[in-house]
This record gives structure tokens, sequence and C-alpha cells, in this order.
């Protein structure tokens, strides 16, 4: 082979090599742009909202009950509702789903049964979730007759949680070393106390974590609790919870109509009127915020868990 | 008191000693059974759904034959002319998923390959937790965006685009899932060994050959299994479909025009109210069925794949 060929050789895979690194370059850059859609669409969806709501935020707006005219509507009725239908399923999610995940993790048995539990888990964490509100309105609605109530709204939201809160409790418990537990089980402890003295203290960011997120999801759902029947129009609230007489609790509010953030926002929404839109707009606003800070605090939680615990 | 406490439990007689046993034992298995319990509400909420699917369909079922309900082209149980076929609403769930995913999967793929493959550390840190707010956004507000700013947008490039259509909704579920086949993908990825990687650097290749032509095929499984999942997402996604993709039942699958999807539907006949028992009502349990079934299906198949690429390495 001649001098001249070799080098006309190397100048051609030079010329290659430059052209797969050209590739490589152009390919990172394509990556972060398709990375960034998801990120661009979240600020112009924000920026969007902020801009066609501005006029609306103001305290009446968070203090003023729905009304026929869009300047006077306001978010009174739909945030309390919020508020009380959160209660319900912070209530009947956390315990149920913790204690699932402290079974599945701490007392299964290793068979069938326990791979069929674990196989409905993460189905349910599957099913759409207007399928949750068809379950409520045949279920709570007509044959357990809860009727179209705050208890059945956070009912069925707590249902549609139990598989979140439970995988985060799954995954909380499995970082913690087994020498913890053998320590604790050497000085006589039994299964229980083990759990509820080591298990739960050490696991408790990563569910806090888990149920944080889990309560943000409740927050924003719309279909299951527009399934149930909850009303569009609520000029009124529930009755309060806490009384001035003995016993001080009232329990009324449970059975009460209601209706929640993301249903109000829907309701103006589908009306042709253009003002009614900007109520959904501020509506929307409020909605990311509080979702946002949620899952924001969440998202803080678990990466200072990550950082700060070295087993 | 104090020495009683200090007495060496050994001295005891054994009957007291196996007593405090029994009841110590006794209080573990009743905490044992609770928790049991509490996880066999998992199991209890699956059959409870397929009951009150099935239930209220039966009744659907006694009016109208399966046959029609399958292959009617028209659904208008509301009206007086009553048709009862599910088709039309089956056309907009596969029509609006099916935008959707040409939508997400070329993007969704390209970040998931970038993130895996090319990003720095410091990078993917701040990215995931980017990706992990996007899909908590609740849907309703997307549908806020498609109906008054998406669609007014592609009515720009579109002049005969009517308010409500199958694109806008498609494309913003798209965007809606994009995290969650990114993030499927990744895990795929990263699954993948990293002497696979080592070789093909050793043998020259570049990050981009080696990501194409190594890891990808070697993920496939597990990408594959995003896709599905994303499917599934976007069949049972209702509040963006509800609000902007039009509330009529249309046997089309031209994404300019407007029809409504089986969530669609429910949501629709959800907001009136129906009588309890009525054919209307039942209805909804019929196309909650249907809906169930698709997403079951492409829920099983996407777990199925799944496991297949965890198995491999």
């Amino acid at each position: 082979m001649t001098q001249a060929s070799v080098l006309k050789n190397l100048d051609e895979v030079r010329a290659m090599i430059k052209r797969h690194k050209l590739n490589d370059y152009i390919f990172a850059i394509v990556g972060l742009i398709a990375l960034m859609i998801g990120l661009l669409t979240l600020l112009t969806l924000f920026i969007d909202l902020v801009m066609d709501g501005f006029e609306r935020f103001s305290l009446e707006f968070l203090t003023n009950y729905p009304s026929r005219r869009a300047v006077n509507a306001g978010l009174l009725s739909a945030w309390v509702g919020s508020l009380l239908v959160m209660v319900v399923t912070f209530l009947s999610a956390v315990p149920m789903g913790v204690a699932a995940g402290i079974y599945l993790e701490e007392y299964a048995p290793k068979n069938w049964f326990s791979d069929l539990i674990e196989i409905n888990v993460t189905n349910l964490a599957g099913v759409p979730s207007i399928v949750y509100g068809l379950l409520a309105l045949g279920l709570f609605v007509y044959i357990l007759d809860l009727g179209q109530s705050i208890l059945t709204a956070g009912l069925t939201l707590g249902l549609l949680i139990l598989p979140v809160v439970i995988v985060a409790t799954r995954e909380a418990i499995r970082g913690i070393p087994v020498a913890i537990r053998e320590a604790a089980y050497a000085v006589g402890a039994t299964k229980w106390q083990v759990v509820s003295q080591h298990v739960i203290h050490y696991s408790f960011g990563g569910i806090l974590t888990g149920v944080i997120i889990g309560m943000a999801r409740a927050l924003g759902e719309t279909a299951p609790v527009i399934t149930i029947g909850a009303l569009t129009f609520i000029a009124f609230l529930p009755p309060s919870p806490v009384t001035t007489e003995p016993p001080f609790l009232n329990f009324e509010w449970l059975s009460s109509g209601f209706t929640v953030l993301p249903i109000q926002m829907f309701n103006w929404l589908s009306r042709p009127d253009h003002a009614f839109h900007v109520n959904a707009a501020a509506t929307g606003a409020l909605i990311i915020v509080v979702t946002l800070l949620m899952n924001g605090t969440a998202i803080w939680l678990r990466y200072r868990i990550r950082k700060n615990i070295k087993w | 008191m104090a020495t009683q406490v200090l007495q060496n439990p050994l001295e005891l007689p054994i009957s007291a000693r196996l007593a405090k046993n029994l009841k110590r034992n006794f209080v573990e298995r009743v905490i044992e059974f609770m928790l049991m319990l509490a996880a066999l509400s998992a199991v209890a909420t699956t059959l409870a759904i397929v009951f009150v699917l099935i239930y209220e369909s039966f009744a659907f079922f006694e009016h109208v034959s399966i046959v029609a309900f399958l292959t009617d082209t028209q659904w208008t149980p509301l009206f007086e002319d009553a048709h009862y076929g599910i088709m039309p609403l089956v056309a907009g769930t596969l029509t609006t998923s099916i935008i959707a995913l040409l939508v997400a999967v070329p993007i969704g793929t390209i970040g998931a390959i970038y993130l895996s493959e090319f990003a720095s550390h410091k990078t993917r840190e701040i990215v995931k937790p980017i990706l992990e707010l996007l899909v908590g956004v609740p849907t309703v507000v997307f549908g806020y965006f498609a109906l008054l700013f998406v669609t007014p947008m592609l009515q720009k490039i579109f002049p005969g685009l009517p308010s409500f259509n199958m694109l806008g909704p498609g494309i913003v579920m798209g965007i809606m899932i994009i995290p969650y086949i990114s993030s499927v993908a990744e895990d795929a990825m990263r699954a993948v060994p990293m002497s696979m990687r080592e070789g093909s650097y050793a043998m020259g290749a570049t990050r981009f050959q080696t990501a194409i032509r190594v890891v990808t095929p070697a993920a496939t499984s597990g990408i594959v299994a995003a896709y599905i999942l994303g499917i599934s997402r976007a069949v049972g996604e209702t509040m963006v479909v509800a609000i902007a993709a039009g509330q009529q039942p249309n046997l089309t699958f031209d994404p300019m025009e407007s029809a409504a999807t089986i969530t669609a539907y429910i949501v629709q006949v959800a907001m009136g109210d129906l009588p309890h028992g009525s054919i209307g009502y039942q209805s909804i349990f019929a196309a909650g069925l249907v809906l169930m079934i698709m997403t079951l299906v492409f829920n099983i198949l996407g777990h199925l794949t799944r496991k297949k690429f965890r198995e491999a390495y």
C-alpha cells in the first residue's frame, strides 16, 4: 500500500469519526429538546392559566359562593368541599394502605395468597379512575345507601389512592436493613413491637412521601367524583364539623351534598360564556399551585431521605 | 414492688410464664389478622368493581342484545329512537388514544434514551423530578389547556377545525403520557448490564450507536411495555376528552371531527340526573365494563412484557 492511499484512508476514517461524533451531538440536543417539551408545556400551561384568570385573583373569589354572574362567582363551597373530602380520604386510605403495606412486606408468607394480593394491588393502580366512580355509584351511593355525599366521595378517592399508599409503604419498608429488625428481636421484642417501634419509625418519611403524592392526586381527581353525582352548583356550606356545644364534634357534614374544586372548574369550563372561562382559569391556577406544592414537597422529602440516611 | 421486677423470671412457676406468652401471642395473632384484612381490601376492591360492573351490565343486557351492542353503528341510549351500539364510543376512544401515542411514543422514547444514555448524573437529578411533577398535574387542567389553548392554535393551522375535535385533546393526552413512557422505558434501559455498553464502546462505537444498536434492542420488551401501559392510560383518560373532544357519539376515525369517547359518555350521563335503574343508568355500567376490559387487556399485556425483560438478565 502506498503512503498516499494510507493517508487517504486515514482521512476517510477521520471523516467517519467526525460524522459519528456529530450524530452524537445532534442526538444529545434532540433528546434534551424532547425532554424539555414536558417542562415547556407545564410552563405554558401555567402561564396561560395565570394570564387568563388574572382578573379573578382576589380574596372575594375564595369567599363567594358560585353565582349566575361570573364576576361575583367564587370558590367558597368548592374549596371547603375539597378540604372535607380530603379529610375522609386521608382517614380511610392512610391507615388501610399503611397496614396493607406492612402486612405484605413484614408478615405475608411467600405463597399464592400473597401473590394474589400483590397482583390485585398492581392491577388496581392501572384501573381508570372513572371506573372507581362507577364502583362508588353502584356500591356506596345505592347499595350501601350513603347518598351523593362527602363520605361517598372521600371513600371513593380513598380507594383510588390506596395502591399509591401501599406501594410507597412497601418501598419505604424494603429500604430498612434486616440488622435493625434482628437487633430488636435479639432483646426479646415481638414481631409487632419490631414493626410498630422500629419499622414504622424508620419508614415514616417514605410513607409520608407516598401519602402526600396520593392526596395531591385525590385533590385533582374529577371523573370519579362527577360519576357519583356530585352537584355542580352548591351555594351553601356543609354543617360545621366543630360545634361550640359539647360534644364539640358533629358528623352531619359527612352526609351533606358538596362540590369540589376540579368539578367547579369543569362546570365553569363547560359553559359557553367566556366570562366563566376566566373563573375556570383562576380555579385551574389555584389547583395547579396546590398540587405542585404538594408534589414538590413529596419529591423534596424523598430526595432528603435518600441523601441523609446512610445505613 | 421493685424486688418483684428484678426477680429472675426463671424463678416464676412455669404456668405463670406460659400464661404471659399466651396473651402476648394472642395479641400478635390479632394484629396480624387485622393487617391481613387491610391487605385483603385490595382484593375486595377488585371484586367489588367486577361485581358492580357485571351486575348492572346484566340488567342492561336484558334490554339490549349483545349482538346489537357490538354491531349497531349508533349510540343514542337517551333518545326516543334508542340505539345501543358501542362502536362509535370505542372509535372515539381509539382515535384519541392513537393520536396521543403518535405524540408520546417518539418523544417519550427519545427522552428515555437521552436520560438513560446521554444525560449527566446532574441533569438526570434535575429532569426526573420535573417529569414527576408533570405526572401530578390534574387532568381537568389539561382539559382547559386542550380546549382553550391547543385547539385555537390548531384552528390557525387547520381553519376548518371545529372547536370540539379529537386532534387537540389527543395531542394534550400525548403530552400527558410522555413522562410516564419516558420513565418506564428509562428503567428498562438502565436495567441493561453495563458490560454490554462497555463491549460496544470497546469496539469503537459512539454513544449514539451504542444507544440505538445495543441498549435499545436489549431493552425492547421493557420499552414496548411502556407503550402498552401508555395506551392503557390514554384509553382510560376522562377529563381531557370530556372537556375538549365533544359529547356527540360519532362513528369516525377522523381526528378533525368531534366525537365522544367511552369515558366522556359516562361523565355526560353522570352530570345529568338519571334515575337509578333506568336503561340510561345501566348503559354507563355497560360502557364502563367495555372500558375496564380494554384497559385490563393492555395492563396484562404490559406487565407480561415487562416481566419478560426482567428475567432476561
